[in-house]
């Protein structure tokens, strides 16, 4: 099958498209940057410029595009609002219009649980709806529009389904591993409720595993989203811990009261969006969001049983084998 | 004012409108040449439409509801639902017939004065006029009734009773009462709406007392639901009806409807149908005392009290699916549907057994085992041993010894004292005394006449004490000051015997009666009544409250003589071994087994006062060969160890039988407990309230299962006589599955033993939860059938759902694995905690652990709750280095190890962990919520 890869230049982004390509499939991507990845095709572009996406599509001699995994998206936390609109839910209706005018018969669109997030702590739930009037913060309101968006076009000739890991992370991360580590070596990294929220990761071999599953999987699964996880929640403060030691650096300790961070996160996002605030604090994200504050002190695990059955699919990586990759990663090769 | 019937409002929740219809009642009494209007929910046209033949052959039969003041037939719109569901899912069919009485709900207001007798010849009318139109009540009539409701339901009961139509198959009863004991005052709140000025002022001019009634619901009624109940009593002309019930409550023997109420009321005793009891203990008005005197008119009922619910039992508990389930046991279709060719309804077929004993829930067979024995009573060898000089009972806190002489002529006048005064047998005798001679004499004393003893410990905590005693309703207390003092201040109910003699002042402040001193010299005089029979009940036990309010758990006379038979075959007891006892229930099992028996220095509701100085003194002082101590208790004796002399010592070297009685301890501690009687073998054996002596396993045993690769705590393999099978649990962690002894299987223990109890007192849905699906559930089906065969099969034994978890091993050895409802149902299937628990507990850095789960059910993540070395100082996440050896410890995956200062356990045990609790509080902490300690 002739598979284009939007965002493969990413972190899970090339996972997904380093897996297809293991799996046997012809495989194209599109993104600005080369993706790096060994045996794929670049098409270098955005999801936003309708001629370089049907491009891509069409691809040159080999033939169109049969499936489409559009991971390209806009993730940051805090940046301008019109950039996350313009790029997460215009790039996904053009992804869609393109593919269903050159005919693609799957199209999987990655997702995040965050669309139905609408703060509260969540226990053992499935994927419910994706809810833009509800969903917290720029990133997961437009990713939520766009779910909508791709599951709407589910039909017959084009089958459509989302998938959305939550929090992946794996060797190589830089969006949120090197961020950990980078924040505990300067002691920035608070633990809201004693890092006693149980929340649930995907180690990113387990993520891609799943987009590829799904993709194989779409004519029996379509028209729905699934969360996809490792399926073993752990504390938050677990998870840091872990990742810092295997990062070699001192784990994080000071505990702050929810609410507190929360409210914190809230006026930092505020006057991070100062215009040059930002920039005069070395152009780096505010050292915490609101979002990323209740991400991070609010129960947030799920119901993995109708993933793994609709998707016939299982994490092979565990979380303890993940941070023992992880370990591995980051010693250098002499201390190996 | 009067006013013609109406139909309720359509959009009243859980009542559905086509239930409601209009009857014309030709009025008879006051009403004669009148026609009457009355509003009745009937569902016989919902079954119409739900497919069920409302015909005598399709219907089990119909259910006549009655409401009290101040509700109307909206009370039973449950029992209306729960029926036509249950009918259109092919169960059995009970059409529902609620009335609204009338100047109540929504039937006529006549503006005539209604007294008792009128309103049981209305509801007779009622009925009368339902046949006359062709909707009469068809096949076998169950009548239930609430508050004043069930005094009419009944009067109308016993107008059909005796009928050769026989139609009155049941009757069912919500907190109501038929009688009222001479010389006591009449409820408060009723005392209070019946006094002149207050009576018009709280029951018509206002709504004051339909309000009140509404707010006893527990929970609290929903506002559309509270609403609904005020709908038809929206002016005080439509509440005149409320008012004037009140009025006719017969304060007297002047009143009016007094002798309706006592001809209701000695009728009822005479009623053979089966009757069911539902009760809500914290009714202001109804009370335990109007229960246990329906319990005396109705000895063959089945009851239940529902611990925590109030007046409106409707609205605070299931109560229509116990009463159709309770249906379905008792008036099986087999014997509906064979009715016609017997010459007596079964139901009458039945009730000559059901009368002759309380013991419904387990058939009153006697065990296979004992049938051909012959029955000792418990007294027996204190009778055998009368002339001895030899000690008895030794009391080393008080330094008293008695001898069998003096302790079988005290226990003869106590007794025959208390049968002088009155107390008869099947009277309930609550002991609030501290083991000694004087509370063995009490004991032996209150078994050789019948009367049944309640002994609920003081480490119940005084609210659980107070809840028992109430619960149990006793006639008598005995009891030392600090008892008395509890009752008195407490009111608990029953006539006050001191234990010690009292000044004049303070007996009479005490409100006590007489003393046992007074009571033998009485008794000394009197003749001792017949023995009571070995079906008779004998004792009421509670069970230790770690799982929610604390059962009653009554034994008969048999069962106590297998349990002291048992005991005394395992333990090879004779006259010359000794018990040294530092455990309730045992401590007083000494002269029941015709040897010595010693209560060391210790507070017994605190076994942890007990030291090793104080058992090494009971042992020298009696020359005990056998020790029993509570787990509590062996904790505090091996960490006072030190204290010991040579001499003590050397007496805890006579010791050659130690056992730990209560809960299973670890080898550790029973190795512990070995070293300081170092020729004694240490025993653990497994039980509970309900059958003390299960299992048994020995120090040696213990170590030869550490080498088997099973989970779980070994308690070793059933003591003679006794049965220990497991019913599997299902995916959904329930325990479904049949009984059996096959190995490795996890599930619900279930035991049958010659000395299990006979029943819980007054839980009748309890009773039916723990035979259910057992053996002993089969039997009672048979013996419900219509010339079942009243001589039981070796077979029937009686069978009990322990509640706890666990699988039985190839070698026949039990492992208990925790409790059923800590089964943790995740994704992956029921998950035991105690497995992981023991693996936990391994860890270096680990003193006690509990696995709990957290997340919804089927889909729990197992997490562990750790007490630490050295202990947290606060709650919260356990350090990494204990999460990674925690988690490396076991192979069961664990979403989080939170680490407290302290875990929560029972009260009475000190040692069983409240996982439920735990489960709670780990969930909101792993939420992220703020939690203190759990």
């Amino acid at each position: 099958m002739i598979v284009l890869v939007t965002g493969a230049s990413g972190f899970l982004g090339r996972a997904v498209a380093a897996e297809l390509v293991a799996a046997g499939h012809e495989v194209r991507t599109l993104q600005r940057r080369p993706s790096r990845v060994a045996g794929v095709t670049d098409v270098l572009g955005s999801i936003t410029d309708p001629a370089r996406v049907a491009l891509a599509i069409a691809g040159d001699s080999s033939g169109s595009a049969e499936a489409v995994v559009h991971l390209a998206a806009k993730v940051s936390l805090a940046r301008d609002p019109d950039d996350f609109r313009r790029v997460n839910v215009e790039g996904t209706r053009t992804m869609l219009d393109a593919a269903e005018q050159a005919g693609v018969s799957r199209f999987v669109q990655v997702s995040s649980p965050s669309v139905a997030h609408t703060g509260s702590s969540l226990a053992g739930v499935g994927a419910e709806p994706a809810s833009p009037e509800h969903a917290r913060g720029d990133y997961a309101r437009t990713k939520a529009e766009a779910e909508l968006l791709a599951l709407a076009r589910d039909s017959a000739a084009m089958r459509v389904l989302a998938v959305r890991p939550h929090i992946v992370w794996g060797p190589g991360d830089t969006q949120l591993i090197e961020r950990i580590v980078e924040r505990a070596r300067r002691g920035r990294v608070p633990l809201l409720s004693g890092g006693r929220a149980l929340i649930d990761t995907t180690y990113v071999d387990n993520a891609a595993s799943a987009i590829v599953a799904a993709l194989h999987r779409a004519d029996a699964a379509h028209g729905k989203a699934y969360v996809v996880t490792n399926g073993e929640p752990r504390p938050v403060a677990d998870l840091l811990a872990g990742i810092c030691l295997a990062a070699g650096v001192r784990p994080p300790h000071l505990s702050v009261p929810a609410a507190l961070g929360r409210a914190a996160g809230s006026l930092v996002e505020r006057i991070w969006a100062l215009p040059g605030v930002a920039a005069r604090a070395g152009g780096d994200e505010p050292p915490m969001t609101r979002f990323l504050a209740e991400q991070l002190s609010t129960a947030h695990w799920f119901d993995q049983r109708e993933t793994r059955a609709a998707l016939d699919w299982a994490p092979t990586v565990s979380i303890d084998e993940g941070l023992r990759r992880l370990a591995a990663h980051y010693t250098p090769p002499s201390a190996r | 004012m009067t006013a013609a019937a109406a139909l309720p409002p359509r959009d009243l929740p859980g009542l559905d409108p086509s239930w409601s219809r209009i009857v014309d009642v030709p009025g008879v009494g006051i009403d004669a040449g009148q026609t009457r209007q009355w509003h009745c929910l009937d569902t016989a046209d919902a079954l119409a439409r739900a497919g069920v033949p409302v015909t005598s052959g399709g219907l089990a039969g119909t259910i006549l509801a009655v409401h009290g003041n101040p509700t109307w037939s909206y009370l039973w719109r449950s029992i209306a639902a729960e029926s036509v569901r249950a009918a259109a899912a092919g169960e059995p069919a009970w059409r529902v017939v609620a009335v609204d009485q009338l100047e109540m709900g929504y039937s006529e207001r006549t503006a005539v004065h209604r007294t008792l007798p009128q309103r049981v010849a209305d509801l007779e009318a009622f009925t009368e006029a339902l046949a006359a139109d062709g909707t009469g009540l068809e096949g076998p009539v169950v009548t239930l009734g609430h508050d004043w409701g069930g005094v009419i339901s009944l009067g109308w009961a016993l107008d059909h009773a005796g009928r050769p139509d026989a139609q009155l198959a049941a009757v069912a009863l919500l907190n109501t009462a038929v009688h009222h004991p001479a010389g006591v005052p009449i409820p408060s709140p009723l005392r209070l709406a019946g006094a002149r000025g207050v009576l018009a002022a709280s029951t018509v001019a206002t709504p004051a007392f339909l309000d009140t009634t509404l707010a006893l619901a527990s929970p609290p009624l929903a506002p559309r639901v509270r609403a609904a109940y005020r709908a038809p009593y929206a002016s005080a002309d439509r509440r005149r009806g409320i008012g004037a019930f009140v009025a006719d409550i017969p304060v007297d023997a002047e009143h009016e409807s007094f002798a309706e109420l006592t001809r209701i009321a000695d009728g009822v005793a005479a009623l053979e149908v089966p009757a069911l009891l539902l009760w809500g203990p914290n009714d202001p008005v109804f009370g335990d005392r109007y229960l246990d005197d329906l319990v005396d008119r109705l000895p063959h009922a089945d009851v239940h009290r529902f611990e925590g619910a109030s007046h409106l039992i409707a609205e605070d508990r299931p109560y229509a699916s116990a009463v159709l389930d309770w249906l379905g046991a008792r008036l099986s279709p087999v014997s509906q549907a064979s009715q016609d060719e017997q010459p007596a309804p079964p139901v009458e077929e039945r009730a000559p057994q059901a009368h002759a004993s309380r013991n419904q829930a387990a058939p009153d067979a006697p065990d296979a085992p004992d049938a051909s024995a012959p029955f000792r009573p418990l007294w027996h060898n204190l009778d055998a041993r009368a002339g001895d000089p030899a000690t008895a009972v030794i009391d080393m806190t008080r330094d008293r010894r008695v001898s069998w002489r003096q302790l079988e002529a005290q226990t003869r006048r106590i007794a025959a004292g208390l049968a002088a005064m009155g107390v008869a047998r099947g009277d309930r005798v609550s002991l609030l005394m501290q083991p000694g001679p004087t509370l063995t004499a009490v004991l032996y004393a209150c078994l050789r006449i019948g009367a049944v003893v309640v002994v609920a410990d003081a480490g119940l905590g005084i609210k659980g004490l107070t809840r028992a005693v109430r619960g149990t309703w006793p006639d008598v207390v005995i009891g030392e000051r600090l008892g008395l003092t509890a009752a008195r201040t407490l009111g608990w109910p029953g006539i006050r015997i001191s234990a010690e003699r009292l000044p004049r002042a303070a007996a009479l402040a005490l409100g006590v009666t007489t003393s046992l001193h007074d009571l033998a010299e009485t008794g000394a005089a009197a003749e001792l009544p017949a023995e009571p029979g070995p079906d008779d009940d004998a004792a009421i036990l509670f069970t230790s409250g770690s799982t929610g309010p604390a059962k009653g758990v009554v034994y008969t006379h048999r069962q106590l003589s297998a349990l002291r038979d048992v005991l005394g075959a395992h333990l090879e007891i004779t006259a010359d071994t000794g018990l040294v006892t530092g455990f309730a229930p045992f401590a007083l099992l000494g002269p029941a087994l015709g040897t010595r028996s010693v209560t060391p220095v210790m507070d017994v509701s605190a076994p942890r006062t007990l030291t090793a100085t104080a058992v090494a003194a009971a042992v020298d002082a009696s020359d005990a060969a056998i020790v029993f101590l509570s787990p509590a208790a062996i904790l505090n004796v091996v960490d006072t160890a030190d204290a010991l002399g040579p001499a003590e010592r050397a007496a805890l070297a006579r010791v050659r039988t130690f056992l730990s009685t209560g809960a299973p301890i670890s080898e550790a501690m029973l190795t512990a407990v070995g070293e300081l009687m170092p020729n004694a073998t240490p025993h653990t054996p497994y039980g509970m309230t309900e059958c003390l002596l299960v299992t048994d396993v020995t120090l040696s045993g213990i170590r030869d299962a550490a080498a088997a690769p099973d989970t779980g705590v070994c308690v070793g393999t059933p003591i003679e006589g006794n049965t220990v099978l497991v019913s599997a649990l299902d995916a959904d962690g329930v325990a479904t599955g049949e009984p059996s002894a096959a190995p490795g299987v996890l599930g619900e223990i279930v035991i049958s033993a010659p000395h299990l109890k006979a029943h819980y007192d007054r839980l009748h849905l309890t009773d039916v939860a723990a035979t259910r699906d057992t053996p002993s559930a089969l039997v009672e089906e048979r013996a419900a059938q219509p010339h079942a065969s009243r001589d039981h099969s070796p077979t029937a034994q009686r069978w009990h759902r322990t509640g706890d978890l666990g699988h039985l091993d190839v070698e026949g050895r039990l492992w208990i694995e925790g409790r059923t409802q800590h089964v943790i149902v995740t994704a992956e299937g029921p998950l035991a905690p105690v497995g992981p628990e023991q693996d936990v507990e391994r860890a270096d850095a680990v003193r006690r652990a509990a696995v709990v789960g957290v997340g919804p059910h089927g889909l729990k993540q197992a997490v562990a709750v750790v007490e630490t070395v050295p202990a947290a100082t606060a709650s919260g996440l356990a350090s990494p280095e204990v999460t990674a050896a925690v988690r490396a410890a076991t192979a069961q995956p664990l979403a989080a190890v939170l680490a407290v200062p302290q875990l929560p356990t029972d009260v009475r045990h000190n040692s069983k962990i409240d996982r439920s609790r735990l489960a709670v509080w780990a969930e909101r902490a792993l939420a992220g919520s703020r939690v203190g300690r759990p």
